[in-house]
């Protein structure tokens, strides 16, 4: 059976991307957030997951306000790198696994979950930047990604809870799939940031830093947390962590903290970054 | 009539919700537009004449023609639909963020590598400024 070993939760800034893809990694400013990252590239070699399901928001690069899915999942077999405005980022293309993809989507359709299936889907830096960060710059990503876009662009979002939940009925999923793969979960966006308006620039260090310990030791409670505590304290855009807690919910009740980071700033925005590994597995 | 939602009192945001995605409908359509290379062209050829091909407000298109972010906001703009037109422009996120905050590049620079903007006064409408 497949095996759900680990999660992973990161922020996905644009403009990491931009600093990793233009040669400037190691300039003083963005130096400190790759540092971050080095444990994370060897663990991951070690680690060697067949499948990532990749939790992530489109921010208005495939879907406009044409159509705007709350969870829509890749089925595809590849997915390409968008152009977000300025040209696709030179990073692989995206190799889904649609067999997995398929069964995942059955499961949680049926366990009440109303999910949008997509199969034409353009990933841009919400999916590729946390690739770039935990692969660094390979001329093949190393393993299989099932995109999963959450609205986070109209408000409201899922709730906390909504996503908890659907974790959990993707964790069932993952469980109860017949072949050997070792399968990981990333939740990605966050951490405290305002793109937008005169309080843009908005960090809440407190708020990141209870929020990635509670994450860990009591995210039941975590998912109860109200959006208007989200987008007044960690900022309108801070509310992405919500897709945090899908990864959360697929994990184990009790997990081990491999590896923490947090820094401000990257552009306008605290990077913040979690490992965690299931008991179980 | 509604009861105002509950982040009216967050102070300088505005949530992108659904009576403002109806309001800005056609901007953010007309940003969305800007993925394509051949219309990035077009509208810096006459940037008049392409949002006139779109059925927005004027007061929406004077927004756009002065780049006023925070305008467009107000009338139903989302960052992200809005991205497009300053990346047309060359310019990054950074970028836009300072110029909405009414700081230079610099200081907004500064205040980023500090730490960033502090919660502290920036949470409730009317709350005193902390330091």
């Amino acid at each position: 059976m497949a095996r759900l070993s680990a999660g992973i939760a990161t922020s996905h800034i644009p403009a990491i991307g931009a600093a990793l893809d233009n040669g400037r990694s190691q300039e003083p400013y963005w130096q400190p957030v790759f540092a971050g990252y080095e444990f994370s590239k060897r663990w991951m070699q070690q680690e060697k997951p067949d499948v990532i399901f990749l939790v992530y928001n489109d921010h208005a690069t495939t879907f406009s306000l044409d159509c705007i899915p709350t969870f829509a999942i890749g089925c595809a077999d590849r997915f390409q790198p968008a152009d977000e405005g300025w040209g696709a980022r030179p990073v692989p293309v995206v190799e889904g696994h649609a067999e997995l993809a398929g069964h995942i989507t059955q499961s949680v359709i049926m366990d009440d979950f109303d999910l949008t299936i997509v199969n034409k889907l353009d990933v841009d830096h919400g999916l590729t930047v946390p690739l770039s960060l935990m692969f660094g710059q390979p001329s093949a990503w190393p393993c299989r990604v099932i995109p999963f876009a959450v609205n986070v662009v109209q408000y409201p979002p899922p709730s906390g809870a909504r996503c908890f939940a659907l974790g959990r009925a993707i964790r069932k999923a993952i469980d109860s799939f017949d072949a050997d793969l070792n399968v990981q979960i990333w939740g990605t966006g966050g951490m405290s940031h305002q793109l937008q308006g005169p309080r843009a620039g908005l960090i809440n260090k407190q708020f990141d830093h209870a929020f990635m310990e509670q994450l860990i030791h009591d995210p039941v409670t975590l998912s109860r947390k109200p959006h208007i505590d989200y987008i007044r304290n960690a900022g309108s855009e801070g509310i992405e962590l919500v897709m945090w807690l899908i990864m959360r919910g697929a994990l184990d009740p009790e997990v081990e903290d491999v590896h923490r980071f947090y820094h401000v700033p990257a552009s306008n925005t605290a990077v913040g970054h979690l490992i965690l590994k299931n008991r179980s597995s | 009539m509604k009861a105002p939602p509950a982040y009216a009192d967050i102070p300088g945001t505005t949530i992108f919700d659904a009576e403002m995605a109806r309001k800005g409908y056609h901007l953010n359509q007309f940003c969305m537009s800007l993925m394509k290379a051949e219309n990035r062209q077009a509208f810096l050829a006459d940037q008049r004449a392409y949002l006139d091909a779109w059925p927005m407000t004027e007061a929406q298109k004077q927004a756009v023609l002065a780049r006023d972010y925070n305008g467009m906001i107000a009338l139903g703009g989302n960052i992200y639909f809005l991205a497009k037109i300053f990346a047309t422009d060359g310019k990054s996120f950074q970028y836009a963020a300072a110029l909405m905050t009414g700081m230079s590049q610099e200081d907004y620079l500064r205040m980023m590598i500090g730490g960033g903007r502090s919660p502290e006064g920036n949470l409730y409408k009317g709350e005193a400024k902390g330091g």
